[in-house]
C-alpha cells in the first residue's frame, strides 16, 4: 500500500516548484540560496574545532585520539546515548499511543503533562534528582522512619541515564504523537478486517508507520545526550561533553578540548549516516485525498487504570518531583527571610531572545526542509546533516568557536543579541528542521504543482501553499526551539551582550553559590514561561483534531 | 541590522537590572554610554564604560559593584560567567577583548591569563594596601577577598575531636567511603597545586592515591559536596569555608555540617584569593585602576567580610563573629603566584585517575 504511493510521488517530485525541460531537478533560487548561506554558517564551529585541533601538531592530535582514556570516553558516551534513546522510546511510544488511540482516563491532560518535562533544564533536573533521590536525599528522609538508612547510589551511569531519560523522552513523545495522528486509519482497519489481531496490527502495521516519527525524536534524544553537560557533570559520568568541559575549565588549554569536540562531530556524522539509512526513501503523505477520519478508539477495559498509573508514574518523576522540590526550596527560603530580587528583566530578556531564535530557526528550517524533502540529492542531504552537527556539540565548544570568530572577524557583531541568536539558531536548528520536515512530508506535492500550474512563482508557492499547509510542523519546531533556548546556558553566558541576564543565568548564578531559594524562583518562572508554548502546542493540536473529526462526521 | 539595534536596547535593560537592588539608580547614566558601546561593536572604545569579566557571581559581587557605580558615577558593565570559561574567552579574544578588568574566583585562572601576557602591571596604589602574600609576584593581579579551604564535617556523626590534624591523614583506611570531594572544581585544583608546591610532587601523588583508595564520592562543586555532607551522604568534604554560612543563612542553624580547619600550617587550610587584574588591551586603564583601588578600600573590604563571609585582604577590617579569624587559622606559607601550574595539577589528577 505504502509502496504504491511511494512510486507515484517520486515520479512527480521534481516538478512541484516547477522547473521546465532539462532543469527539472534543480531547486529554485529561493530554496537553495538561503540553504547555502545556512550551511556556511553551520560550518563555522566544526571548522574552528578542526583548526584548533591541529594547534599542537599532528602528533598531539593522534596521541589524544588514540589514548585509552579517550576511547573509554567514547564507549561511555555511546552507551549512555544508546540507553537513553531506547529508554525514551519505551516510555514515549506507549504514552503516545495511549493518549491518541485509547480511552485512557483524562487522556488530554496526560498528553499535556507528559510533554511538559521538556521545559525543565537538565542542570536543574539533575540537581533536583540528586537532592530528592540521592543516598541521603529527601526520599530517604521520608523513608527513615521505616528504617531506610541509605538509598542506592544515584551517581554515575544509572543516575545520568535516568535523569536524561526523564527530561528528554518528550522529544519522542511529540514526534510519535503527531505521526500517530496523521496515520491513515484505513491501513489499520484493513489489517483488522483481514482478521489480524490488535497486537499484531500494532506491531506490523502501526509501528512501522510510526518509524519516521520515532526515529526523528530518537535522533534528537541521542544527540542531546551527547551534548548535554549539566546532567553528566552533576551525576559524575564521564562523557565527551563532560571531558571537554573539564579540559576547558582546568587547563585553559583549548587544543585537547577541541580534539575531543572534533571526535564528537565525527561520531555525530556516523550516527547520522546510520539514521539516514534506516530512514530510507519512504513517503508518508496520503496517496489519496480522503481519510481525515476518526481512528477507532481502543477500549482498554480494566487496563485503563494500569495505563493511567503508568502515565502518573512518569509524570510524577519527570515533572511533579522537580517542580515540587523547587517550590520547597522557594518556600523554605522565603520563610527563612530570604528576599527575592525582581525577575522582570531576566524574564523579558529570556522570552525575547528565545522568541527571536524560534522565529529565525523556523525561517531557516523551511528552505532546508524543502530541499531535503522535495529535492533529494547529495547536496540536500549534506545540508540537512550539517544542521545536526551544531546540535550535538556541547554549548561551550560552539560558544568559544563563535567568540573566536566574532572577536576576530566580526567585531561589529561580537557580544550583540544578533550573534547570540545566531548561536542559538546554529545550535537548535535540527529541532525546527525535524518538525518542519515531518510537516512537509504530509503535504502532497500535487497541491504545489497545481498552484504552480495556476501561475504562481516558486516563492509564491512556498509562501502561500507549502508553508501554510506545513504550518503545524513549522510551529511545533519553533516552539521546541523557543523552550530549548530558554534553558540554554553556556552560549548565553559567553556570547550575550555584557550585562544581559536571562532566567537561566540567574538560576546558574544562584545555584553555584548555594542560594537555593534564589535559584528556585527564576527556575520556576522559566518553567512556567516555557510551558506556555508547550501547552498551546499540545492543546491546539488536540482541538484541531477534534474539529477535523467533527467536520468529517 | 534589525538584530543589532535590538541588541542595544536589551543591553541597557539587562545591565541596569543586573542585581535588582540598585538597578534603577544606575540606569540613567547607563543609557547613552551603553548604546555607544554596543554600536561600537563591544570592542574597547575610548568611552568611559568600564567592562568587567566577572568569574564571581552577581549574587556575591553585584551589590558592591552597584555601590561603586552609585558613588563614582562611572558606568560599569559586568559580564558574569564561570571563572575558567571567561579565562578561555579572554584567551580567544586576545587583543580584541572588550574587557577592561578580569575578576576571577581563584589565583590559578589569573595566573593562566597573565601567563599569556594579557594583564598589565598594577600601580602601588592598588598593591600596597594588600597583604603581600595575596598579590601576584609580578604585580599583575591583586587579591580582593580571601577564601579558606576547610574540611566540612557532618555534625551528627562527628565532632571536631574525631577529625585528624592534617588533611594528609585522610588517606587512613578509617575514612573509607566517608569522603566527598570535587576534583573538577577550580578551588580544589588550586589546593592540589598548593599541595604539590608545599609538600612536593610525590606527597601530592601519594595523597591523591591514598584518598582515591578510600573510595571518595565525587561531587560537582563545593555546593553539592557541602549539601551531601550535611545530608550524611558522606561524613567529610573538602570545600571552601564560606559555603557553610550561605547554607546556615538559608537553611537555619540545624543545617547538618560545620567547618573544620586542619592545623599546623596545613595545605588543607590554604587561604586562596579571589582577585582581579587589568587587561593590557584596555583603553580605560585609569578607570580600571580606580575600580580596583575601590575594591581594596575599607568600604569594599568591609562588604566582603559582612556579606560574603570572606576574608578581607587589608588590615583593620572587622570580620563577622561567626568567621574564624584569619590569625587563628594556621595557613601554609606559600606564594599564591605559584598556583598557576594548573597544567601540572591536571596531569597529576589524570595520572592518578582522580579525573
Amino acid at each position: 500500500m505504502t509502496s504504491g504511493s511511494k512510486t507515484t510521488t517520486r515520479r512527480r517530485e521534481p516538478a512541484e516548484f516547477g522547473g521546465t525541460g532539462g532543469k527539472r531537478h534543480r531547486p529554485p533560487l529561493v530554496v537553495w540560496v538561503p540553504a547555502l548561506f545556512i550551511s556556511v554558517a553551520l560550518l563555522l564551529p566544526p571548522v574552528y574545532l578542526a583548526v584548533r585541533s591541529l594547534d599542537g601538531g599532528f602528533g598531539e592530535f593522534a596521541e589524544t585520539v588514540l589514548d585509552a582514556d579517550t576511547l573509554l570516553v567514547l564507549a561511555r558516551s555511546l552507551l549512555l546515548a544508546l540507553t537513553v534513546t531506547l529508554a525514551t522510546i519505551c516510555i514515549a511510544v506507549p504514552i503516545a499511543w495511549l493518549t491518541v488511540r485509547t480511552d485512557l482516563p483524562f487522556s488530554r491532560a496526560w498528553a499535556v503533562l507528559a510533554a511538559l518535562p521538556l521545559v525543565i533544564p537538565s542542570y536543574v533536573g539533575g540537581f533536583v534528582l540528586i537532592s530528592a533521590l540521592g543516598p541521603r536525599g529527601m526520599l530517604q528522609g521520608s523513608l527513615e522512619r521505616f528504617g531506610v538508612e541509605r538509598l542506592p547510589e544515584i551517581y554515575g551511569f544509572p543516575g545520568a541515564a535516568l535523569a536524561l531519560t526523564l527530561f528528554t523522552y518528550p522529544y519522542v513523545l511529540l514526534t510519535t504523537r503527531s505521526s500517530l495522528k496523521n496515520l491513515d486509519p484505513s491501513l489499520e482497519e484493513a489489517s483488522r478486517i483481514l482478521g489480524v489481531g490488535a497486537w499484531k496490527t500494532f506491531f506490523h502495521v502501526t509501528l512501522p508507520n510510526l518509524r519516521p516519527g520515532i526515529v526523528a525524536g530518537g535522533l534528537l534524544v541521542t544527540l542531546y545526550t551527547l551534548s548535554d553537560f549539566g546532567v553528566v557533570s552533576l551525576l559524575q559520568y564521564g562523557t565527551f561533553s563532560r571531558e571537554i568541559y573539564i579540559q576547558y575549565r582546568s587547563a585553559f588549554d583549548r587544543t585537547p578540548a577541541a580534539i575531543l569536540g572534533l571526535m564528537l562531530v565525527c561520531l555525530t556524522i556516523a550516527i547520522l549516516l546510520v539514521e539516514g539509512r534506516s530512514r530510507g526513501r519512504a513517503a508518508y503523505h496520503r496517496s489519496s485525498a480522503g481519510a481525515a477520519r476518526r481512528h477507532v478508539t481502543v477500549r482498554l477495559g480494566g487496563w485503563r487504570w494500569v495505563a493511567a498509573g503508568f502515565c502518573f508514574g512518569v509524570v510524577s518523576l519527570a515533572l511533579l518531583l522537580p517542580v515540587g522540590v523547587l517550590v520547597f526550596w522557594l518556600v523554605r527560603g522565603l520563610l527563612g527571610g530570604e528576599s527575592l530580587n525582581p525577575l522582570w528583566t531576566a524574564a523579558l530578556n529570556s522570552a525575547y531572545v528565545s522568541g527571536l531564535a524560534a522565529l529565525v530557526a523556523a525561517a531557516c528550517a523551511i528552505p532546508v526542509a524543502v530541499l531535503a524533502v522535495r529535492f533529494r540529492g547529495r547536496m540536500s542531504s549534506a545540508v540537512e546533516k550539517l544542521a545536526y552537527l551544531g546540535y550535538a556539540l556541547p554549548g561551550i565548544a560552539l560558544a568559544l568557536a563563535l567568540v573566536f570568530f566574532g572577536a576576530n572577524y566580526a567585531p561589529w557583531a561580537y557580544q550583540t543579541t544578533g550573534l547570540l541568536v545566531f548561536a542559538y539558531v546554529i545550535h537548535f536548528l535540527p529541532q525546527a528542521l525535524g518538525a518542519t520536515r515531518a510537516g512537509l512530508l504530509q503535504v502532497r506535492p500535487s497541491v504545489e504543482e497545481a498552484a504552480r500550474g495556476l501561475g504562481k512563482g516558486p516563492l509564491g508557492v512556498l509562501a502561500s501553499v507549502t508553508a501554510p499547509l506545513a504550518s503545524p510542523g513549522i510551529m511545533a519546531g519553533a516552539a521546541l526551539v523557543f523552550l530549548t533556548t530558554m534553558k540554554e546556558l553556556p552560549a548565553t553566558l559567553l556570547l550575550s551582550p555584557t550585562g544581559f541576564e536571562t532566567l537561566a543565568t540567574r538560576v546558574w548564578s544562584a545555584t553555584g553559590e548555594a542560594f537555593f531559594a534564589r535559584a528556585a524562583a527564576p527556575a520556576l518562572l522559566l518553567i512556567v514561561i516555557s510551558a506556555i508554548p508547550m501547552y498551546l502546542l499540545t492543546i491546539r493540536d488536540g482541538t484541531a483534531d477534534e474539529k477535523k473529526e467533527r467536520g468529517s462526521e | 541590522m534589525l538584530l543589532a539595534s535590538c541588541g542595544q536596547s536589551s543591553t541597557e535593560s539587562g545591565g541596569a537590572g543586573s542585581s535588582g537592588d540598585s538597578g534603577s539608580t544606575g540606569s540613567s547614566g547607563t543609557e547613552e554610554s551603553t548604546g555607544a558601546a554596543a554600536s561600537g561593536g563591544g570592542s574597547a572604545t575610548g568611552d568611559d564604560t568600564l567592562v568587567i569579566y566577572s568569574g564571581r557571581s552577581a549574587e556575591l559581587v553585584g551589590p558592591i559593584i552597584d555601590t561603586y557605580i552609585e558613588e563614582s558615577g562611572v558606568d560599569v558593565q559586568v559580564r558574569y560567567g564561570d571563572t575558567a570559561e571567561l579565562a578561555a574567552t579572554l584567551l580567544e579574544e586576545g587583543q580584541n577583548s572588550p574587557a577592561d578588568i578580569y575578576f576571577a574566583q581563584d589565583a590559578g585562572a589569573l595566573g593562566a591569563v597573565s601567563e599569556e601576557d594579557l594583564l598589565t602591571e598594577l600601580p602601588d596604589s592598588i598593591l600596597s594596601p594588600v597583604d603581600e602574600r595575596l598579590v601576584s609576584e609580578e604585580g599583575e593581579w591583586v587579591g580582593i577577598s580571601g577564601r579558606a579551604r576547610v574540611v566540612a564535617y557532618n555534625t551528627e556523626n562527628l565532632t571536631e575531636e574525631d577529625l585528624p590534624e592534617s588533611i594528609l591523614d585522610f588517606t587512613d583506611p578509617e575514612w573509607d567511603g566517608r569522603i566527598g570531594w570535587a576534583p573538577t572544581n577550580g578551588s580544589f585544583q588550586a589546593f592540589v597545586t598548593a599541595l604539590r608546591e608545599i609538600e612536593g610532587e610525590d606527597v601530592a601523588r601519594e595523597w591523591l592515591e591514598g584518598v582515591q583508595a578510600n573510595n571518595p564520592t565525587v561531587y560537582e562543586d563545593n555546593t553539592t559536596t557541602l549539601e551531601a555532607v550535611a545530608a550524611g551522604e558522606v561524613d567529610v568534604g573538602f570545600v571552601n569555608h564560606y559555603y557553610l554560612f550561605r547554607a546556615l543563612e538559608e537553611q537555619g542553624e540545624d543545617f547538618g555540617a560545620r567547618n573544620y580547619y586542619p592545623t599546623g600550617g596545613d595545605p588543607g587550610a590554604l587561604v586562596n584569593v579571589a582577585g582581579a587584574g587589568i587587561l593590557n588591551s584596555s583603553d580605560n586603564q585609569e578607570e580600571a585602576q580606580a575600580f580596583l583601588e575601590y575594591m581594596v578600600s575599607e568600604e569594599a573590604q568591609q562588604y566582603f567580610a559582612d556579606e560574603t563571609y570572606e576574608y578581607p585582604v587589608i588590615e583593620g577590617i572587622e570580620t563577622n563573629e561567626e568567621l574564624v579569624p584569619l590569625e587563628e587559622i594556621d595557613t601554609p606559607d606559600i606564594d599564591l603566584s605559584n598556583l598557576d601550574d594548573l597544567e601540572g595539577t591536571l596531569e597529576l589528577l589524570q595520572g592518578t585517575n582522580v579525573l
